[in-house]
């Protein structure tokens, strides 16, 4: 395959949905051990959780937190346009559309949200 | 790095002489667990963005879990789902991106499955007990 080509296959909507659904999934896989293992910290008891919690509070950890969140619902839009895409008789532009509403209302209603 | 394939689909992801009724049943599996997740996801977001406005310490979140048999049927189901879809998912990944199609690697990501699935499983009981 031609630079060219591979450069024209990539730059397009769905390489860039399919890019982002891939990384959201990575990070998301990334982290679930951590959440796992932090979960369990409740059977050592209610103080050992809030010794991890307390530790959570700090600003760029709270930023992560977000940022997983943030991913979280990326991952989310993106599995139900896949999931639309395939299992939906609908049109190539309702498709899209369809995702770029969910993908920004998810993340305009999880910044109110979790800001306010 | 396979060419423009987006990886979707199972026949980009299939070596040469793989068992397509396996991709197959990993296929399904992906998307059933796909649907599942999509509601466990919305749950979990509303969940948390109830918890971060009702109180994040370990009495909150415990008041919440603890004896709550509701909340260990959903983040049993929700588990086991996320046990399915990120291995397969991760599966893809190795394949596309890493190159790495041998049988080696269906049984890395049965384990990781496993052990998903059990660390869980730990996590959910954990705050149902705590």
């Amino acid at each position: 395959m031609s630079m060219k080509n591979d450069y024209r296959a990539r730059n397009h909507p769905a390489w860039w949905a399919f890019l982002v659904h891939r990384l959201s999934g990575l990070a998301l896989s990334l982290f679930l051990p951590f959440h796992f293992w932090a979960l369990g910290q409740a059977l050592q008891g209610e103080a050992r959780l809030d010794t991890l919690l307390r530790w959570t509070q700090q600003p760029l950890v709270k930023f992560a937190e977000a940022g997983l969140v943030l991913l979280l619902a990326a991952h989310l839009a993106g599995g139900l346009r896949l999931l639309a895409l395939e299992f939906l008789p609908w049109r190539g532009w309702q498709k899209s559309l369809l995702a770029w509403a969910a993908g920004a209302a998810l993340a305009a209603g999880l910044a109110f949200a979790l800001v306010l | 790095m396979s060419g423009a394939g987006l990886g979707y689909a199972p026949g980009p992801a299939a070596a040469p002489g793989a068992n397509a009724r396996f991709e197959t049943w990993l296929w399904i599996a992906q998307r059933a667990s796909a649907a599942v997740l999509a509601l466990c996801v919305l749950v979990h977001l509303v969940t948390i963005i109830y918890a971060v406005h009702h109180g994040l310490s370990g009495a909150a979140i415990l008041a919440r879990t603890r004896g709550n048999v509701g909340a260990l049927a959903f983040y049993t189901l929700y588990v086991l789902a996320i046990a399915v879809h990120a291995p397969i998912g991760l599966r893809a990944l190795c394949q596309e991106w890493l190159g790495w199609r041998n049988s080696s690697l269906n049984w890395v990501i049965g384990a990781l499955a496993l052990a998903l699935f059990v660390f869980g499983l730990r996590a959910g009981a954990a705050v149902f007990v705590g």
